[in-house]
């Protein structure tokens, strides 16, 4: 199974990105080999619009199984909800820590977006 | 309203010049300069309120809005029984209004510019346009030679674009139109000024006031309009917008005095000329300027 830890950095000791749709990287990690590479989102962290529909469609055709990030916006949630990608939240760690989190099952299933923000 | 005529191609001779009231910061005056210009013109005149975001000028122009109008884009439609799921509407939409996962193609109309380029690219023709509400339009006459056109965005919808073309399309090409902009110097306001023959910059004496007169002054420069410059709340001795204006050769068509009683006026929605006639001559002045500048 492979997942995708959005993060600011480029390596498994590297701070996890709330955001997910305007991260800067994925980390996408395969849980059957442990081995993991790094994603370029450079293109969607500067779009004007559609970043979350963006990212979402990229996440999508990586075919990874399960997204851990913060915060998910409504259109990105869509995406991924469509294509049965589970979304897991938390914050304040590093995507190692992340990963582990999600091994032992302590992470929340995102079930809601984000509200969306005032234009 | 002569709709039907209004559609068709006027020859410059009989076309009413077009005048917009602009401003690179928000809450200088523009719908007061608007609203009043509109009142002294002493010609029949249309008002457009292009803030579509946070329309105002109807506050100070009692009527009825007598016609309610629909704004729609054309959005694509995914006919799901043709889609193949191949990916390459959402690969070629540079809005990311498309999203094609697993067995599910997704659009997100809100998103959407409108160029159909998905429409045309796709190899199955699964995709059509079909209309999508972005807004509406409401038409009021204020009295026998003022209408007021009013365009209203709809809470979360992001593009004020085609609301403002819309509702400026709404006028009747041959009598004179007063554009009421929206603030700063983004998309929709050079949606705004497109076309327009005469621009007026509202600002204050502020160092505010005169950064994003600057930042305007820019725009209008590079869309080649032909600009003045309306000083509101002016102080004596705040000269910072005036020497700004000598040294770029701006004309100051018009300084107005900050004045208590003309803020305590416009926040009960009176209409500045009426209640003071220092304001009025001020204004026709105003007026008489903008018509020698059109010739």
């Amino acid at each position: 199974m492979k997942i995708l830890v959005t993060t600011e950095g480029e390596n498994l000791q590297a701070q996890l990105d709330v955001r997910f749709g305007r991260a800067k990287n994925f980390l996408v990690y395969s849980t059957d080999t442990m081995k993991w590479n790094i994603v370029d989102n450079q293109d969607n962290q500067d779009a004007g619009h559609g970043a979350g529909v963006s990212s979402a469609q990229k996440v999508v055709d990586l075919g990874v199984t399960a997204v851990v990030s913060g915060h998910f916006g409504p259109k990105a949630y869509e995406v991924l909800s469509a294509a049965k990608i589970m979304m897991f939240s938390t914050s304040d760690c590093t995507v190692e820590e992340a990963i582990d989190r999600h091994r032992n099952g302590k992470l929340p299933l995102v079930t809601t977006p984000k509200e969306p923000q005032s234009h | 309203m002569e709709t039907k005529d209004s559609k068709k191609v006027w020859p410059e001779e009989v076309r009413g010049p077009i005048w917009a009231v602009a401003s690179g910061k928000g809450g200088t005056g523009k719908t007061t300069v608007a609203v009043n210009l509109a009142w002294v013109v002493g010609e029949k005149v249309q008002l457009v309120d292009c803030d579509v975001e946070e329309p105002d000028a109807h506050l100070f122009l009692a009527g009825d809005a007598s016609a309610l109008r629909e704004v729609t884009t054309q959005v694509p439609w995914i006919d799901q029984s043709k889609c193949d799921f191949c990916g390459l509407c959402a690969q070629f939409c540079q809005f990311n209004a498309l999203a094609v996962v697993s067995r599910v193609s997704l659009v997100f109309p809100e998103l959407c510019h409108g160029c159909r380029g998905c429409s045309m690219l796709c190899p199955h023709q699964a995709i059509s346009m079909v209309s999508h509400r972005v807004g509406q339009m409401e038409i009021r006459e204020i009295g026998p030679r003022l209408t007021l056109l009013t365009g209203t965005l709809d809470v979360g919808s992001p593009q004020a674009g085609p609301v403002i073309s819309a509702v400026k399309e709404l006028r009747d090409p041959r009598i004179l139109t007063i554009l009421d902009a929206p603030p700063g110097t983004s998309c929709s306001v050079e949606s705004t000024l497109r076309g327009v023959n005469r621009v007026v910059l509202v600002t204050e004496p502020t160092p505010f006031g005169l950064h994003d007169l600057k930042l305007i002054v820019e725009l209008v420069r590079l869309l080649r309009l032909s600009f003045g410059v309306v000083i509101n709340r002016m102080v004596p001795g705040q000269d910072l917008v005036r020497r700004y204006c000598e040294e770029e050769d701006i004309p100051v068509w018009l300084e107005i005095p900050e004045d208590r009683r003309y803020a305590e006026a416009g926040a009960r929605g009176r209409i500045l000329v009426d209640e003071f006639p220092e304001l009025r001559a001020a204004f026709v002045r105003l007026v008489d300027q903008l018509k020698e500048a059109d010739g």
